[in-house]
């Protein structure tokens, strides 16, 4: 049947920890999770790893391999230079809890920070119009699995923990761009301005558009391109160009 | 015994997909101050796996729409054994819960005229599901977890805590429910992290944790659904119905191996998409059953107009209910005109452009380029039935979504009825809407009866089920050491091939047989490691329920000798009008065992049923059922 | 029993504060450090080529056919040729001030804060980062949060100086159909021209900024036709904005480096029409 291959997977807590190696059959068409489970199953049953929907669709078992951030379930074990070791680690910019499982409360803590939805007032369930080209731009950010490896590579967070506090990263920027965009978010009205926030709030200017998030992204979104560059280019309407300023106070889009 | 943290709550919600969500909403709206608990991380639900669309009324593509075709639809896709209020409710209301996601923030696709698209899907009489390209289910749970953060946004405004109504518990797992007397008091949960326990007091428990499927071996279900709903459910005393119902999604992946089961969206199907075998054929003409003869297209060329022009002509018998193509691709299959890999082939590529492909079905294409190496756009897919849906579940009220047991609740797919034998597509999205929400006010209307008449939890009752929840870990009472990984598969083999899609007596006896051992090596589990997130030992618990589950649904599989919707027995191949208006219904004694009884349903109410014709009532109803009607 | 607390955060109140204890820094077996040493390489030549050109104050204009190299465009120094100052000469002729010293500074400045040129240097020379998931030496980082980084907001400014100077370096091309005699001419000089300045539209079109201001801006594209239109363009050759980068580097280099030939007497200019 199939071929072994030799994995070296980390394997501790957040007291310490060291790589474990493990020799295992791989067959044709398999995932790097499929061999994480054979592992398992057969040699290490108390390995913990997590995962949810194996197709791509959940963003749970986000880990790094060989170095990459990368979802298990995603990562074609013929897509990996065959007869070298392959490396699993946890994703690096989280405390780790055990082995490949990382604390990602973080992300849903900044998740938290960003003001929600508004809906806007005097418009009934039912009576919400809007155009398909005018959605599909929050659309493309809506496509995001929360798999956090947007998070886990930006440098901004995993060289710094210090930058942590102050900055949302590149996931929760895109959803501050995505209700930005959003034709009928009301936030506005209400006094809260989603571009000021961007800036002051969530760290927009830490982002120096390396375009790591993008290159991760396993959802294909170009969050740089299409989100943080976009968001950027706001603040600046905001506040570096007083030109446009005016005339969007004279004239709302 | 070390000292269990204790946490009081108004209404506990076990289960973070769109059913949990959405009546946890509606339970902090109410103002009851409520807990999410949910074995995995917080938008991980199985509810993202939805891809279709949600199923509601609105009559934006096609203004002849309404509930009541809606009702029809979903009676005749469940052969009528649907519980009918709970489909009238649901087809009712479904158009209000979507547009109330419009103010959460969800963006749909849209009309020209700006509003909420709608698209054709298996059953369905007009386009119907409201959709978001092919990842409908990741919208519906991030808008839900989004309204959720507004929710808690302005508690943080008003109370100082981002937590002080409603909170989510992340990887958390229930182990059991309390009571006290006849009603629930609570329930004792562990972080999946550390293993510590933890005890919810609650005077109500909404129960959403969906399906069993990982009890089959080729499923499109995720680990999470392991049934622990409808066995805590049964644990307290509450009944079960329609078990033996299981939906086989005609499509799900066949190759390669590991993500054999994986599901294919049936917009596929509605998008164009034709289902041939290995001769080229499309052998679904081959297969319209007799209930559906007159509805469906009996030529390739009027199938092929319905896309176009669907006022005037038949729609294509590839869009089905799930059980009457799942068959069909099962006989295809079985007399040899299958593909290499052991599926039919369902093709768009010669049906669409590339472009209108990619746009209309991005995660199909994404998930072929990158799990099989096929590129959908150039090349047909291998799809074969993969163990998708369980129609049955705990026996509610439809009304209220309250359980047999005061203070229990049940919503979405562990809640059974609703569906009858078979469930449409995009009908389960709009389900967890309308009877979380509903559960989620039932929840809140029980609590206030209460005054202060709320149940509470007794240290023993604690004590006791922490240490059943660590027994894995060798409490002494092990004989021998049994892996639980071997015995998951081995139950998912012997509920695959024995209690699948298609099933005869002495095979579902068998898997019966089969059962009592696994139960019994069940007891003799041990697991190694530690208490902190050690998947072992989370296989260990998940694997009691799923134990428990497999043998109800074995048992009521066993005694319904007919073929109706999810449940197909190879020895009684044909509907039975005796069947329909007959509910088995699974209990579990005080002893252990488990009890399958027949229960009469409540016959349809006059007006609802005024909504058919009497020709086709007359293909499911007895004639004693229909006497006395003009 | 312990009294019931509340936690502000969604997951368990057990979770460590350490990441996982991996020495190395990056794991990554990949050769990644090539495309960080490829741009520093590329960007480096090409400086080193356009210091020395700009500094030279020679063998920049071609009088018979009307060439004037972008590098030395608008020419206003009191040092230019007078055929080669379209719009009059008034810098003083000093050998550390080049003759387009108008333009060249926001030139510059358009490229330095242009989205993709930040990407490419703050990864091949600063190091913020080398590479995607490997470690940047750096103890702290503010990005682009504070003086001087922050000036890269101004990059809009820059755009629409560079639009101005786009349109001097068409007149340039346009001018170039007449021969010093005032007749009408084409030669290889004519395209290469032309080339670079179709190629500097295209770069300087595809800007992220031109694209915010262009539609990116509006909420409602429904409500403006016609600027979607054009946000769609600008989006598509924006998605080529790295290559139209590069792309622009070698036509300015190239024109210059073809112009110096021609007016060095090196070769002469193949000639088509006159």
């Amino acid at each position: 049947m199939g071929n072994q291959e030799h994995f070296r997977v980390w394997r501790g807590d957040d007291e310490g920890g060291d790589f474990a190696d493990y020799d295992v059959e791989v067959n044709e068409g398999e995932v790097v999770l499929d061999i994480i489970h054979r592992i398992q199953a057969t040699q290490a049953p108390d390995l913990a790893v997590r995962w949810n929907c194996k197709a791509g669709k959940c963003g749970s078992c986000s880990a790094e391999i060989n170095g990459r951030p990368r979802l298990l379930c995603m990562t074609r074990m013929s897509t990996l230079p065959p007869g070298e070791p392959i490396v699993v680690t946890p994703m690096r910019t989280f405390p780790v809890i055990r082995d490949l499982v990382t604390d990602v409360s973080f992300n849903y803590d900044k998740a938290r920070e960003v003001r929600a939805f508004v809906p806007p007032e005097g418009v009934e369930p039912g009576d919400y119009r809007m155009q398909q080209v005018d959605v599909e731009r929050s659309q493309e950010f809506r496509k995001c699995i929360e798999c956090f490896l947007c998070q886990d590579t930006c440098h901004v967070l995993r060289d710094h923990e210090e930058n942590k506090p102050a900055f949302a990263g590149p996931r929760f920027l895109m959803r501050v761009a995505e209700l930005d965009m959003h034709p009928l978010d009301a936030a506005e009205e209400q006094g809260v301005n989603r571009k000021e926030a961007a800036q002051d709030e969530h760290g927009l200017g830490f982002c120096n558009i390396t375009k790591c998030c993008t290159e991760v992204c396993p959802e294909h979104i170009k969050i740089t391109d299409n989100a943080l560059i976009p968001l950027k280019e706001r603040v600046v309407d905001l506040k570096f160009d007083p030109m446009i300023r005016r005339k969007k106070r004279a004239s709302r889009s | 015994m070390t000292e269990i943290e204790r946490l009081s709550y108004d209404v506990i919600v076990i289960g973070a997909g769109g059913a949990g969500l959405r009546a946890a909403i509606e339970a902090r709206e109410q103002g009851k101050k409520t807990a999410i608990i949910s074995k995995s991380l917080f938008g991980k639900a199985h509810t993202v796996m939805a891809e279709g669309g949600c199923a509601a009324s609105m009559g934006n593509v096609n203004d002849k729409d309404n509930w009541m075709v809606h009702f029809g639809d979903t009676m005749r896709g469940g052969k009528f054994l649907n519980n009918w209020r709970m489909a009238e409710l649901h087809a009712k209301e479904a158009p209000d819960r979507v547009w109330e996601l419009e103010t959460y923030g969800a963006l749909f696709d849209r009309t020209p005229d700006g509003k909420i698209s709608q698209r054709n899907f298996g059953g369905h009489t007009y386009p119907r599901l409201a959709h978001v390209g092919d990842r409908t289910g990741l919208e519906l749970i991030r808008t839900l977890q989004q309204k959720i953060v507004s929710l808690q946004q302005e508690d943080l405004a008003e109370t100082g805590d981002l937590d002080a109504r409603i909170k989510v518990f992340a990887e958390c797992t229930v182990t059991d429910l309390t009571k006290d007397g006849d009603r629930i008091s609570g329930a004792l949960a562990y972080w999946r992290e550390s293993g510590r326990h933890l005890v919810f007091e609650a005077p109500a428990v909404i129960l959403a944790t969906g399906g069993i499927g990982k009890s089959f071996k080729v499923t499109s279900n995720s680990w999470e659904y392991t049934g622990d709903g409808h066995a805590l459910a049964l644990r307290a005393g509450a009944s079960l119905i329609n078990m033996e119902f299981i939906q086989f999604h005609p499509t799900g992946m066949v190759w390669p191996p590991s993500v054999k089961g994986i599901l294919v969206t049936e917009s596929v199907r509605g998008d164009g998409g034709v289902l041939t075998n290995s001769e080229g054929k499309r052998f679904m003409f081959d297969y319209i059953p007799d209930v559906f003869k007159g509805q469906y297209a009996t030529t390739e060329e009027e199938a092929d107009r319905w896309y176009t022009d669907a006022d005037n002509n038949k729609r294509p018998p590839e869009l089905l209910p799930r059980d009457e193509v799942a068959r069909a691709i099962n006989s295809e299959v079985k007399a040899g005109r299958g593909t290499p890999h052991g599926g039919v082939y369902l093709d768009v590529s010669s049906r669409l452009k590339p472009e209108v492909i990619i746009k209309k079905l991005p995660s199909m294409h994404h998930q072929f380029k990158e799990l099989a190496d096929v590129d959908i756009t150039k090349e047909p897919m291998e799809v074969g039935p993969t163990c998708h849906y369980v129609m049955g579940g705990v026996e509610v009220d439809p009304d209220t979504g309250a359980a047999s047991v005061a203070g229990l609740f049940a919503a979405g797919e562990c809640s059974g009825g609703m569906h009858g034998s078979n469930r449409l597509g995009g009908n389960s999205l709009s389900d967890l809407l309308v009877f979380g929400r509903r559960s989620g006010a039932g929840a809140a209307a029980y609590i206030d009866s209460l005054g202060d008449q709320r149940p509470s939890i007794s240290d023993d009752d604690v004590q006791i089920a922490a240490r059943r929840s660590v027994a894995a870990f060798g409490d002494g009472g092990q004989e021998g050491s049994e892996n639980p990984y071997t015995l998951h598969q081995e139950l998912q083999q012997t509920m695959n091939d024995l209690v699948g899609i298609i099933r005869k007596q002495e095979e579902i006896q068998e898997a019966l047989d089969r059962l009592e051992g696994l139960k019994a090596r069940g007891e003799q589990v041990v697991v190694e490691g530690h208490r902190q997130f050690n998947p072992g030992w989370h296989l260990a618990l998940d694997l009691r329920n799923m134990l428990l589950v497999s043998e109800c649904v074995a048992k009521a599989a066993i005694l319904r000798t007919e073929s109706r919707g999810g449940h197909t027995r190879d020895d009684y191949p044909t509907m039975d009008a005796e069947w329909r208006h007959v509910l088995l219904v699974c209990t579990l004694a005080d002893d252990g065992t488990v009890d399958v009884e027949r229960k009469e349903q409540i016959p349809v109410r006059e007006d609802l049923l005024d909504l058919f014709e009497s020709d086709e009532l007359g293909k499911y109803f007895t004639s004693a059922e229909l006497s006395g009607r003009n | 029993m312990t009294v019931a607390t509340l936690r502000t955060s969604t997951s368990s109140p057990e979770a460590g504060d350490g990441r996982a204890a991996i020495a190395a820094r990056t794991l990554r077996t990949d050769r990644w450090w090539i495309p960080p040493l490829t741009t520093a390489v590329g960007l480096i030549a090409w400086i080193t080529y356009a210091t020395v050109r700009v500094f030279m104050q020679k063998d920049y204009f071609v009088g018979d056919y009307n060439y004037l190299t972008p590098f030395y465009s608008p020419c206003i120094s009191n040092g230019c040729v007078p055929e080669s100052s379209h719009f009059g000469s008034f810098l003083p002729d000093v050998w550390w001030l080049p003759y387009a010293a108008l333009t060249l500074p926001f030139l510059l400045l358009f490229r330095m804060t242009c989205y993709y040129y930040r990407k490419a240097y703050y990864r091949a020379f600063w190091f913020s980062p080398p590479a995607c998931a490997v470690a940047e030496p750096h103890a702290t980082y503010s990005g682009e949060t504070r003086f001087p980084l922050i000036g890269q907001n101004l990059h809009r400014y820059f755009f629409y100086a560079a639009v101005l100077i786009s349109l001097i370096n068409t007149y340039d091309a346009i001018k170039a159909f007449e021969t010093g005699d005032g007749e009408f001419g084409i030669g290889l000089g004519n395209l290469v021209l032309l080339g670079n300045v179709v190629a500097l539209w295209a770069y300087t079109a595809s800007c992220h900024s031109c694209r915010s201001i262009i539609g990116g801006r509006l909420n409602h594209f429904s409500k403006h036709p016609v600027r979607y239109k054009l946000w769609g363009w600008v989006t598509r050759l924006n998605g080529k904005h790295m290559q139209l980068a590069w792309l622009t580097l070698g036509t300015l280099a190239l024109t210059d480096f073809y112009i110096m030939a021609v007016s060095a007497g090196w070769f002469s200019d193949p000639r088509i029409i006159n």
